[in-house]
């Protein structure tokens, strides 16, 4: 009855007695890169895990891909694909041995070596997986992640640990994969660069979703000038309304908009 | 794919895991084997009434102790490894039944436990000139010795793993407890006859006792008999005793078994 890839209601979740998860609300479309945002403790780790099946819930709807992942079986988990966030199994194999193995489970893999290419491990075939570096280890990961052609891939916090370069290139893989995505993040630049959509969640709510330059009002300019500021989403209006008014220089003229960790920082502000 | 055929591509993983690590294939191996030296060479004699002398009276022990460190302490250690490094949470999160991994893990075990097996006889027979089993009826009963004890202690090192808080931590927890008890069980004491009455009687309520009991069973000749703790090979209590610890493993490997590790719950 849902066509969309995620659709969430009201999910809750508590552990002894904190509440980590206080009516959540998620609706992902097919094909969308989504980025879930929030400080550590918000209940990202475990709405994530509800979705991937990994970890029961105390109440609300889950549908992921049509399934309630509660009862997930060995045909949904075909359409899942998860990257988990911190790894250090089969370091004794090589990265192909590695891959060809997960690539077993699916009944449509893709091949190993459009897989390397995809993550630029292709130089690290046959490398122990103990010997690859922190970030070929993560896009070894991804490999695992995507080798299935996954309908819908978990990425939870996946260049935590990068440096910039192996950032972009991973950012750069995962542009490349066609698939919908389901992204928990701590970097904003991240979320800028991937997602389609971003939800903030606090507290176990969501507290503010939308595309990441239009988040939290993003989209209003603030225009300040030594007479007085405004809020706008056309600042080139409101200054040739200043210049005229002032006949030329507007004295003291700035121009701001939020960036999105402004943005950012603001919303989960409250719920600290 | 198949179950099985999901477990055998696991054993292949498995397999190809065991053997490049280093550590794991010496302590398997080479320490039982070092100690059936050792222990052999220094022990001397033989035993009034019989052929047997106290080193061929040591390997078949030696056998049972060397099958309950490839099944109990492996998989103990293995499952708890595979816990912490994540091996365990990446199966949960593809297309595979849970029984999978298991099949991989009996398989591995089956390989390594008959490698020990293998090359502890082979020990035995070149260094010490123990005679191979003498009869089918013997080669029989090394047979379903081997087959019980197998599975006690393969359940009972699956159950056990849950005690492993970590990867690191295993080997101590599962290491610990196997030597005691091949201690307890006169593993590398000749004859077990002139074991203290207390150490025999802990011993015999566990498996290695009777495994090993079954062994000897199978590779000596009655005339050692008068060696043994009671004057017969027992088969009977060693089949029910086996039997048992195969039921109970079980039903704490059902009880006990966990999947995540003991802070992520």
């Amino acid at each position: 009855m849902t066509d969309d890839a995620v659709r969430v209601r009201g999910l809750r979740r508590s552990y002894r007695d904190t509440v980590a998860v206080d009516g959540l609300d998620l609706t992902i479309a097919h094909g969308e890169v989504r980025a879930l945002l929030g400080p550590n403790g918000a209940g990202k780790t475990s709405t994530v895990e509800i979705l991937e099946g990994h970890r029961p819930r105390d109440g609300g709807e889950v549908l992921v891909l049509g399934v309630d992942p509660a009862r997930a079986d060995v045909a949904w988990r075909r359409e899942i694909g998860i990257v988990l966030q911190s790894t250090a199994d089969g370091a004794e194999l090589t990265v192909a041995e590695m891959i060809r193995h997960v690539a077993r489970y699916f009944p449509r893999p893709r091949g190993l070596d459009e897989t390397l290419t995809l993550v630029g491990l292709t130089d690290k075939r046959d490398s122990r997986i103990r010997k690859l570096s922190g970030g070929q280890r993560r896009r070894l990961d991804v490999a695992l992640g995507i080798v299935g052609r996954p309908r819908l891939l978990f990425l939870d916090e996946p260049t935590t640990g990068f440096d910039p370069v192996a950032r972009r290139r991973f950012w750069e893989t995962v542009r490349g994969l066609d698939t919908t995505v389901l992204l928990t993040t701590h970097y904003l630049e991240e979320a800028e660069a991937l997602a389609d959509r971003v939800t903030v969640i606090a507290d176990g709510r969501v507290v503010a979703e939308g595309t990441p330059d239009t988040l939290g009002r993003r989209d209003l300019a603030t225009v300040v000038w030594r007479d007085g500021r405004e809020q706008t989403a056309d600042p080139a209006a409101v200054v040739a309304r200043l210049s005229a008014a002032y006949g030329g220089q507007v004295p003291g003229l700035s121009i701001t908009r939020p960036s999105l960790e402004d943005v950012y920082l603001d919303l989960i502000g409250g719920s600290r | 794919m198949t179950t099985l055929g999901l477990g055998s591509a696991r054993a292949g993983v498995e397999l190809r895991q065991f053997w490049r690590e280093r550590d794991a294939v010496v302590f398997t191996f080479a320490l039982p084997v070092v100690l059936l030296t050792l222990l052999g060479s220094l022990f001397s004699g033989v035993y009034p009434g019989s052929p047997v002398t106290s080193a061929q009276y040591l390997v078949p022990s030696m056998i049972a102790a060397g099958v309950a460190s490839t099944t109990f302490v492996n998989l103990g250690v293995g499952i708890a490894t595979d816990r912490d490094d994540g091996t365990l949470k990446r199966l949960r999160g593809l297309p595979t039944p849970p029984l999978a991994y298991l099949i991989g893990k009996i398989l591995l075990v089956a390989v390594v436990t008959a490698a020990e097996v293998l090359l502890l006889s082979l020990v035995g027979v070149l260094l010490f000139d123990l005679p191979l089993p003498a009869s089918p009826s013997r080669w029989l009963t090394f047979g379903w010795v081997f087959a019980l004890g197998v599975v006690a202690c393969s359940l009972l090192g699956v159950a056990a793993s849950a005690l492993a808080r970590s990867a690191r931590s295993a080997a101590a927890v599962m290491n610990l407890p196997y030597v005691v008890l091949a201690f307890l069980s006169g593993i590398y004491y000749t004859p077990v006859g002139a074991l203290p009455d207390w150490v025999i009687r802990i011993g015999s309520v566990f498996p290695l006792k009777w495994m090993a009991q079954g062994f000897r069973s199978a590779f000596l000749p009655d005339s050692i008999l008068p060696q043994e703790v009671v004057r017969s090979w027992e088969h009977g209590r060693t089949a029910l005793v086996l039997t048992a610890w195969c039921i109970g493993g079980l039903v704490l490997c059902l009880t006990t078994f966990r999947w995540r590790g003991r802070q992520s719950s």
